[in-house]
């Protein structure tokens, strides 16, 4: 009883959530296009549709996978776990220590970014679009793996108080130079797919081990160095998909090349 | 390979509603393996402790897997074909003006209200407070958080219209990416060092879960329905303008008010 009182409620939120985008396309709708939109009724049944799962989605993971996942990152960032005792840890302090926090930072971005739901729709339109070029798994994947080295990175710049900047700056110089090798169809939606890896799912989870580690690590100050982690997660992705087309590319290439060569 | 296209129409078979619905429930727990993978092993084999609440646990991945599930079909019925719809409808009308003014308000309106936003802004005031740029003051922090959540709404509506007209006119969208990144160097260089790490986040925190599924949709279809437009190189790119903007505007908002 208790639990559907929760799911009512976060619906309530998510149509409070929605109703700009409503108000929005119903008013441009009636005074500046009007024109029936084609299939009302099912386009009507497909909003509720995503208005009910997202509230069982976020619904389901404040109770199954937040209370976990943010106990998990403050266990794993404590000094007593980091340095097994707690006596000296100022004298003690070394990145290498944080081994588990960056596989947990490392896996946690790879597998909860594989559960984003606006990935997942970007996913499937880029397959849409590419006339399955694209496969929905292969760039998530790609995706993921970004978000999971990107996390992780960004938790050992807060371990070791390097500047933000200079780590995205090296990233935008990466992708500059990545542009101008890849693919010209992958380029827009590879410089797309940072910005959708970090809604519902990451950045919850992403937040409580920066914000533990920033709490934890000596020297370091909850209000100011927790910051940056999502900007690593928007920032990766891009690198890795363009990465993956140039990769599928070169494969290719190399197979055309055999068999061309086998032909003659 | 995927059973998300599941086909609903009025008076349809139950049978035939239910199996393709059982299916993409499956698929939908494929996408959430591997999250459970993860806290299994790290609870188990390097906390080594036993999972609280097992029955809780199971409860919320069932509503999360349900959830995901009911999503995408509505994704596939409702805000695709809204969002291409759309695009057709002001294509067809022909005024570039009106549609900015969609593109506009659509940015602005999705992020003024966005609760991820809400929340970063929020802590950013006491980031502000802490390091003396505004007074330590709730009313102080309050307007600074609007003032800031006001800024970003801004800066993505801007986004959302300058990533239209590229699909318009057919620009290749590295020039104006990249043109951002010196922005966003640039700013670096002057604004106060308390706002960068909360600038470059609020490129992340822009874009929401229904957000993308219709920005996305509207760009490709703009691009597939203005002649000479290529759909794939052109119509994507709307989100990566959204979450690049708001980082060069943040600063600006840091520069403004510290």
């Amino acid at each position: 009883m208790n639990s559907l009182f929760n799911i009512l409620h976060t619906l309530f939120d998510t149509v409070f959530d929605v109703l700009p985008i409503l108000v929005i396309i119903v008013g441009f709708q009636l005074v500046i296009i009007r024109r029936p939109i084609p299939n009302l009724r099912k386009v009507l049944f497909g909003f509720i549709y995503v208005l009910l799962g997202l509230a069982f989605f976020l619904e389901g993971l404040e109770i199954a996978l937040f209370p976990i996942g943010k106990l998990m990152a403050q266990q794993l960032t404590d000094p007593a776990f980091v340095y097994g005792q707690v006596d000296d840890v100022v004298q003690a302090m070394q990145w290498r220590d944080y081994g588990y926090v960056y596989l947990f930072a490392a896996t946690i971005g790879f597998s909860t970014t594989i559960a984003e739901p606006a990935l997942l729709a970007v996913a499937i339109k880029a397959k849409e679009v590419s006339a399955g070029a694209i496969s929905i798994w292969g760039l998530r994947i790609a995706v993921a793996i970004g978000a999971g080295l990107g996390i992780a990175l960004g938790t050992f710049r807060i371990v070791t108080g390097a500047p933000l900047h200079y780590f995205i700056i090296a990233g935008y110089i990466i992708v500059i130079i990545q542009t101008a090798f890849a693919p010209k169809t992958i380029i827009a939606l590879a410089y797309d797919s940072g910005g959708v890896t970090t809604s519902t799912v990451t950045v919850p989870l992403v937040a409580a081990l920066g914000l533990g580690l920033a709490a934890t690590v000596p020297g370091r100050s909850a209000l100011l160095d927790g910051f940056g982690l999502i900007a690593f997660t928007c920032l990766f992705p891009i690198i890795t998909v363009m990465g993956y087309a140039q990769i599928t590319e070169w494969r290719q290439k190399v197979a055309s090349k055999r068999k061309h060569s086998t032909g003659e | 390979m995927y059973g998300y296209r599941v086909s609903v129409q009025t008076g349809i078979q139950v049978k035939d509603f239910l199996l393709p619905f059982l299916r993409s429930l499956l698929d939908s727990l494929r996408n959430l393996l591997p999250i459970l993978l993860v806290i299994s092993f790290f609870q188990f084999v390097i906390l080594q402790q036993p999972i609280p609440n097992l029955g809780e646990m199971l409860y919320g991945t069932f509503l999360v897997v349900v959830g995901l599930t009911l999503f995408i079909q509505g994704l596939e019925m409702g805000l695709f074909p809204l969002g291409e719809a759309m695009a057709y409808a002001f294509a067809r009308k022909g005024s570039i003006i009106w549609l900015l003014a969609f593109a506009f308000a659509l940015g602005f309106g999705t992020t003024v209200a966005e609760p991820t936003l809400i929340a970063v802004a929020e802590e950013a005031a006491k980031v502000a407070a802490v390091g003396g740029a505004i007074e330590n003051t709730p009313e102080a922090m309050d307007s600074y958080a609007i003032g800031l959540r006001f800024t970003v709404a801004l800066s993505v509506g801007f986004a959302i219209m300058v990533g239209v007209v590229r699909i318009i006119f057919g620009w290749p969208i590295q020039y104006l990416i990249i043109a951002g990144y010196f922005g966003v160097v640039v700013m670096t260089m002057f604004a106060p060092k308390e706002i960068i790490g909360i600038a470059y986040d609020s490129g992340g925190v822009t874009t929401s879960t229904i957000t993308v599924p219709l920005v996305t949709a509207l760009g490709v279809g703009l691009a597939s329905s203005i002649k000479g437009r290529n759909p794939m190189t052109d119509g994507f790119g709307l989100i990566a303008f959204a979450s690049l903007t708001p980082m060069i505007f943040v600063m600006g908002y840091g520069m403004l008010t510290g």
